[in-house]
């Protein structure tokens, strides 16, 4: 019979820590980020969104699964709505959470959610509550040294998990389409790649267009999707919709998801009647 | 089937998910709403004051102008120019009627002085008493003015700060004013100041002056050599205007005393005011501060200021604070400081600060919690000056709060290209060549002024359409008075760029009050820094006379208390400045009370 010890060392290796490399990174960005500007203005906020995604998740995944989930992607979940929402009352926090975690459930396409649970929730809140609600843009330190290292550990962590390459095309797919807005609105080409040197980009590049479960497979895809979701954040900002890069991927995530699941079901079908 | 159920009873839940916030926003208004449009008969009954505009009927018809700074910031120039209209208020000529001070920001433009002639009219008496032109391309132009009788000859003296040179005016027995020598005061050449307040910090019988810049001192406005004038950060930033400090001699000169009296701060201040808050006897300082946290600075027995803002829980998550303002709001003899912030719906929702003081009796320390959430005076808009005061006598002090930035072309809104400017890297937001042209469109504009009345209970109701008083301006400041000497607070508002507003107050006949005008001996003799705590119908409310406070605004300096109707008062405790006590018993209502120091 193994000793304690022994069992606590193969459990301890036979974690799948790279799918923790998310939960670390985000909590790694959230504690230098609080220490560094106090962005969280108190540890309720965090622990109320945190907690009611925990909940719904629980209650959820015994319901519809009957198992207890794993709560990695919960916490990310929560943890997320902790940052990106902005609001001085705390019933947004639990209401973004208790919206991100039960779309998993709710909104599903042939077995798969299709949405990435926190940006569902985060643009739910701006839409239906407006008046309480803001998302994090301005209110985080606008230094270069900690952009620069939140930039490096983050494309290392996440090129370290095979995801790299979604960052890259979005990122250069935001500068191409800045020059154009540049020369559309005659706003400085400066002005127009500002928002992708702030920390909401940050959480949107490393976070939401990487989710391994609202990503689509294809190879080329995960080039496609990026660019379009770059497209159509530029469309809206031209619009002057000030969270036009959650309102693109609200859009384009699913719809890709929905295409690539409905065109997969079909050629399965196709391949069986054949 | 168990698995359908389920289905159903999630989507059910995933329904009520969506549906709060509509759900909550229908019970907020239900709960606290009003209804009913702006009708005298209607809000006497239902809230017990009406607040009627009069400054044209009353010969008030002072304009505000914005400056017009360096065409380098022209592009968003709406923005950068948005402050400087400003009131004030003394009776400088001891007639016993409030005469009000207005300031002028445009080159060129006068200030305005105007005095209270007793019989329901004013007359701007600045041009004779030599307090108008004050805005030129020499010194600068005027940001707002405090009163207060430095020299303690009986007569209320007139500090101007400015974007350019400050000036301080001594006041001539009422007769006319003379602008104090620089040498004597010890003034920088040039500061982009916001605030300042009169309060004497040692407690000598002296008023001290605190200055804050918001503007680093370094950029003539009016002159640049360079764009790099923004702020490093939207919420923290340190390279702002410096705070100073200047020492009364008690001979007519000041001394400059800021950094060793630990006030040495490149933050953007945009308001302060000062009261005792732990009960030491000394005034501490609270600042707010524009793209950066508030402050509190603790007056260490007039030798140091120590900020304990973040120990006290009130200075660690910035916001964008533009006022500060002392209220005792739930009548237990403690202040609550309010401090004003930025709401708009969907872009950024700051939510003003109510701090509300929380003794943490085992450590002894002084620690403040927001109820602004809690006590329904959250969510203002892009808002600047905020004054309480018992608009309706009824015990209970209220808040009005100016709200408004850019008022430009309607229906047009710059917020998303200053989302977008203000998110991004220090090297950009830095530098206003960078800032996208604001083109003539608005930027959280045209949103109304919040009157707020304090039910007694812990909540503030907002009543601006049905008592009027409200404005849909870029209000700036906010001054209370009894300018017909009736025993209420009249509510001055200055516009930016437009029109300053003048409101009668009209409380229900059935309402009490008391008013005190005092007078320091061994204090100064303006009296600021007095404690004055009235006890009536097993009630208790703590007033201090003011040196300042709120955004560019200073109110009449008597006290006021609301008593509601059937008042009974006990006794009224006085703590001056030189820490006397002075008790008086019984006084009678609905009058005011000239009370001399006590020697």
């Amino acid at each position: 019979m193994p000793d304690f010890t022994t069992t606590f060392f193969q459990k301890i290796k036979s974690i799948q820590y790279k799918s923790y490399t998310a939960a670390i990174l985000i909590t790694c960005i959230l504690i230098a980020a609080h220490l560094s500007f106090g962005i969280l203005g108190g540890y309720k906020k965090l622990g109320i969104a945190i907690g009611a995604s925990f909940l719904v998740e629980i209650i959820m995944g015994r319901l519809f699964l009957g198992k207890w989930r794993n709560l990695s992607s919960a916490y990310i979940s929560g943890i997320s709505v902790g940052i990106l929402i902005r609001s001085p009352m705390f019933w947004p926090y639990a209401l973004c959470s208790a919206l991100s975690i039960s779309s998993k459930y709710v909104l599903r396409y042939k077995g798969r959610h299709i949405w990435n649970p926190s940006n569902f929730g985060v643009v739910a809140m701006l839409i239906l509550a407006s008046n309480s609600v803001a998302v994090l843009s301005i209110q985080w330190g606008n230094n270069l040294w900690p952009m620069l290292v939140i930039w490096v550990i983050g494309s290392y962590s996440i090129w370290k998990i095979k995801r790299f390459h979604i960052c890259a095309t979005y990122v250069i797919s935001f500068l191409f389409f800045a020059v154009f807005r540049s020369w559309i609105t005659g706003d400085p080409y400066l002005a127009e790649i500002s928002p992708i040197t702030g920390p909401m980009y940050q959480l949107f590049v490393f976070f939401m267009i990487t989710d391994p479960r609202t990503t689509v497979k294809a190879k080329w895809g995960q080039y496609a999707v990026p660019f379009a979701i770059a497209f159509l954040e530029f469309i809206l900002r031209l619009n002057e919709f000030v969270y036009a890069p959650f309102y693109a991927l609200f859009i384009v995530g699913p719809t890709a998801m929905y295409l690539e699941l409905w065109w997969k079901s079909r050629t399965q079908t196709q391949a069986v009647q054949s | 089937m168990q698995k359908r159920v389920i289905k159903i009873l999630a989507t059910l839940f995933f329904v009520l998910l969506l549906a709060t916030p509509w759900l909550m926003k229908k019970y907020e208004h239900w709960r606290y709403g009003v209804s009913g449009g702006q009708d005298e008969a209607t809000a006497l009954k239902r809230y017990g004051f009406y607040l009627q505009e009069v400054s044209s009927d009353i010969g008030i018809h002072f304009n505000h102008e914005a400056p017009q700074l360096d065409s380098k910031l022209e592009p968003i120039m709406p923005q950068v120019a948005s402050v400087g209209a400003s009131a004030s208020v003394a009776d400088f000529n001891n007639d016993g009627w409030e005469d009000i001070y207005l300031t002028n920001s445009r080159k060129g433009t006068t200030n305005a002085l105007y005095e209270n002639m007793g019989e329901g009219t004013f007359k701007d008496v600045a041009g004779e008493m030599g307090v108008d032109s004050l805005n030129n391309d020499k010194e600068g132009t005027s940001m707002g003015s405090i009163w207060g009788d430095y020299d303690n000859d009986g007569y209320e003296d007139l500090f101007v700060y400015r974007w350019g040179k400050p000036v301080l005016f001594h006041n001539d027995q009422g007769t006319g004013f003379t602008r104090v020598d620089h040498k004597k005061t010890d003034f920088p050449k040039w500061v982009n100041a916001n605030t300042a307040i009169w309060f004497d910090y040692d407690r000598d019988g002296n008023l001290d002056l605190f200055m804050g810049g918001y503007f680093d001192e370094k950029f003539d406005l009016w002159h640049l050599k360079t764009t790099k004038i923004m702020p490093e950060s939207f919420e923290y930033a340190h390279n702002g205007g410096r705070n100073y400090l200047f020492h009364n001699n008690g001979d007519g000169t000041f001394t400059e005393v800021a950094e060793q009296m630990g006030l040495t701060s490149h933050r953007w201040s945009l308001s302060s005011a000062a009261t005792d808050l732990n009960g030491s006897g000394y005034p501490d300082l609270v600042v707010a501060n524009d793209y950066g946290v508030d402050e509190l600075f603790i007056n260490e027995g007039g030798k140091h200021f120590n900020n304990i803002g973040d120990n006290a829980d009130m200075g660690f998550s910035p916001k964008s604070g533009m006022n500060v303002t002392f209220g005792d709001v739930m009548n237990q003899g403690n202040y609550a400081i309010y401090i004003t912030n930025i709401s708009e719906p969907g872009v950024l929702v700051q939510g003003n600060n109510l701090w509300v003081p929380s003794s943490d009796k085992k450590k002894g320390k002084l620690n403040y919690k927001n109820l602004a959430g809690n006590m329904g005076v959250e969510l203002g808009g892009w808002s600047y000056c905020a004054q309480f005061g018992d608009l309706n006598n009824d015990g209970f002090i209220d808040l009005y709060v100016a709200n408004g930035y850019v008022s430009a072309k309607k229906g047009t809104d710059y917020w998303y290209d200053f989302s977008k400017i203000a998110g991004g890297n220090e090297k950009i937001i830095n530098d206003a060549k960078n800032w996208p042209d604001m083109e003539g469109r608005s930027l959280s504009g045209y949103q109304q002024n919040k009157i707020w009345i304090n039910d007694g209970a812990g909540r503030f109701q907002e009543v601006s359409g049905v008592v009027g008083g409200s404005l849909k301006k870029d209000s700036r400041a906010v001054a209370y008075a009894d300018l017909w000497n009736r025993g209420v607070l009249d509510v001055i508002v200055a516009n930016q760029n437009g029109p300053v507003s003048v409101f009668k107050n009209k409380v229900a006949d059935d309402r009490n009050w008391i008013g005190l005008k005092l007078e320091g001996t061994e204090s100064n003799r303006s009296a600021i820094g007095t404690q004055v705590e009235i006890y009536w119908n097993g009630q208790r409310q703590k007033q201090v006379v003011s040196g300042g406070s709120g955004f560019s605004s200073q109110n009449q300096r008597r006290i006021y208390f609301g008593l509601g109707i059937d008042p009974k008062v006990d006794k009224i405790l006085i703590t001056w400045p030189s820490g006397k006590e002075q008790t008086i018993d019984s006084p009678k209502v609905n009058q005011l009370h000239k009370i001399k120091e006590p020697k």
